[in-house]
């Protein structure tokens, strides 16, 4: 069973870039890739440029609407998400409390969808 | 040769006794095969139904729980075929066609229940999600049932109860006994919903739904102990309830104040409970693993045993229980058992520190003006039984908290 971890962190909160804790951050997830790895529990997993990048687009009446910045304000942004492949839940939460920012931010868990069943 | 006809009302009562002996028995033996909650309960329902027809007319079969078992199972294949589920249908039915197949209808079916129960206080469900399914899957509780218990309409509860199924097959809660690496923490989940449970039918008075749910909590701690014997917790937790039920009884007065433990009568206690208790936190204790229930199960304990109580050993006991639960409750009991152990002041000064924490705490304030009233401070212990009279959320308490008032205001009558 496929799972998406998504991991909303507030980015005040995070170690910032450059600092000794940014870097043992950083090594917390290339750790932590290599663990998912080993347990080929891997499927896919990225980081995402910060809100300040994003743009939002939605299709009304035919027409493309455009907005700057993410659909919703929120603290706590989208900043990346894995994708895990395990037998259930309980094998999801343990991998995703795995994850650095688990100890900043939030990261929710979600079953993906299985069009085949 | 014609067999005489069953009687409709044995047959209809020894269905009645198997629904609540082995309902959650037959119902986690049907999860674990078909791997959907709904759909085990749907099936067990079908089952029931057509056992009410064929008994009726046959008798009751040599095996009772496995013939329903085997006809559950039926049960699900037709449901599935005629369900509009279709991606699902061809492998399931083929599975579940080879899994039936080979069940045989003997009473021998393994017990799942721990495994369910598990599934059921999974911390991805919400606290009341996990009380509420455990109440209906495990112990014998209807969803009428279980809404009376929690003062919900049925329709809220049903729609609760169907929304936790959904989740548990959608978001792949395991049916599984944890690992030794979670098992400590999942453990206490399980423990907490089950004292819940109890807290819930002993806080709600004296009616027979209230005296139901303490037993269903002691069934079910009960049946802990007995699929995985040996964990000390669990023996503290159905130590805990079984002295606590066995003060019952005496809890209200015949005007239906409630009496707090000092006041009690003593000779309404259940005295084969309190030793039974009693046993079980000497097999806790001597396993050397403490955690919560076995000191409130010890604390309680020591306040059946004596009177007064050995309050030197209980405040030793809060120490302890502080440094697992440092929550402001605790802080204010342990208070309380300083004062009562002698040191009066030093317990004045523990509640003070608490009083912004506890400010609306009905507890906190009776507690506090016990304690006043105890230091000689008359006045500031009416006052503070006032605030409490003001807090009380029923009426009992209020009126065993006027009479303690009363009494203090006029020490002579």
């Amino acid at each position: 069973m496929q799972y998406m971890a998504l991991i909303y962190n507030d980015p005040s909160l995070e170690p910032a870039y450059g600092t000794p804790e940014f870097q043992a951050m950083m090594q917390g997830y290339a750790a932590f890739n290599e663990t998912l790895k080993a347990a080929g529990a891997y499927v896919s997993g990225e980081g995402l440029r910060d809100v300040d990048t994003a743009t939002s687009l939605r299709v009304r009446d035919g027409k493309v609407e455009t907005m700057d910045g993410p659909f919703a304000e929120t603290k706590e942004r989208l900043g990346g998400y894995y994708i895990f492949d395990v037998p259930d839940l309980d094998a999801a939460l343990r991998f995703a409390a795995m994850i650095p920012s688990a100890a900043y931010g939030t990261i929710e868990v979600r079953p993906v969808m299985d069009y085949n069943i | 040769m014609t067999l005489a006809a069953p009687d409709p009302q044995s047959v209809s009562r020894a269905i009645a006794a198997l629904v609540r002996t082995d309902r959650g028995r037959l119902l986690s033996a049907l999860i674990t095969r078909l791997k959907d909650f709904q759909l085990a309960e749907e099936a067990l329902q079908d089952a029931l139904a057509s056992a009410v027809v064929h008994w009726g007319r046959a008798g009751l079969p040599a095996s009772p729980r496995g013939w329903l078992l085997k006809v559950a199972l039926r049960k699900a294949i037709d449901r599935l075929r005629t369900s509009a589920r279709e991606g699902r249908k061809a492998t399931e039915i083929a599975r579940l066609s080879v899994a039936e197949a080979a069940e045989t209808t003997t009473d021998d079916i393994p017990d799942e229940r721990l495994r369910l129960i598990f599934t059921c206080c999974h911390p991805a469900l919400e606290p009341k999600t996990r009380v509420a399914l455990t109440l209906r899957t495990l112990g014998g509780l209807s969803t009428t049932e279980v809404a009376d218990a929690f003062l919900d309409n049925e329709t809220t509860m049903g729609q609760r109860l169907s929304r936790a199924r959904t989740k548990i097959l959608g978001a792949g809660i395991p049916y599984a006994v944890p690992g030794p690496e979670d098992w400590d923490e999942r453990l206490q989940s399980v423990l907490k919903v089950v004292y819940l449970i109890f807290n819930q039918g002993y806080s709600d008075g004296d009616g027979g739904r209230a005296r139901q749910l303490s037993e269903e909590a002691i069934y079910l701690a009960r049946m802990l102990n007995e699929l995985r014997p040996g964990q000390a917790e669990v023996e503290g937790l159905l130590g805990l309830m079984l002295i606590t039920e066995a003060r019952r009884a005496a809890r209200l007065a015949s005007d239906g104040t409630s009496v707090s433990i000092p006041f009690q009568d003593r000779t309404l206690w259940d005295q084969g409970r309190i030793a039974e208790g009693v046993a079980l936190l000497d097999e806790a204790m001597a396993r050397r693993a403490a955690g919560p229930f076995q000191i409130k199960a010890a604390i309680a304990a020591l306040h059946a045993q004596a009177e007064p109580p050995d309050w030197p050993q209980i405040v030793l006991l809060y120490d302890s229980l502080l440094r697992m639960e440092p929550t402001p409750v605790v802080q204010l009991n342990r208070a309380v058992a300083l004062a009562e152990a002698g040191a009066v002041e030093a317990g004045l000064r523990v509640l003070e520190s608490l009083a912004p924490a506890l400010a609306a705490y009905q507890p906190f304030h009776a507690a506090h003006a016990e304690v006043l009233a105890r230091s000689g401070r008359a006045e500031a212990a009416l006052a503070a039984y006032d605030r409490a009279i003001s807090l009380a959320s029923n009426p009992s308490d209020a009126a065993f908290l006027r009479r303690r008032r009363d009494q203090l205001a006029e020490p002579s009558s």
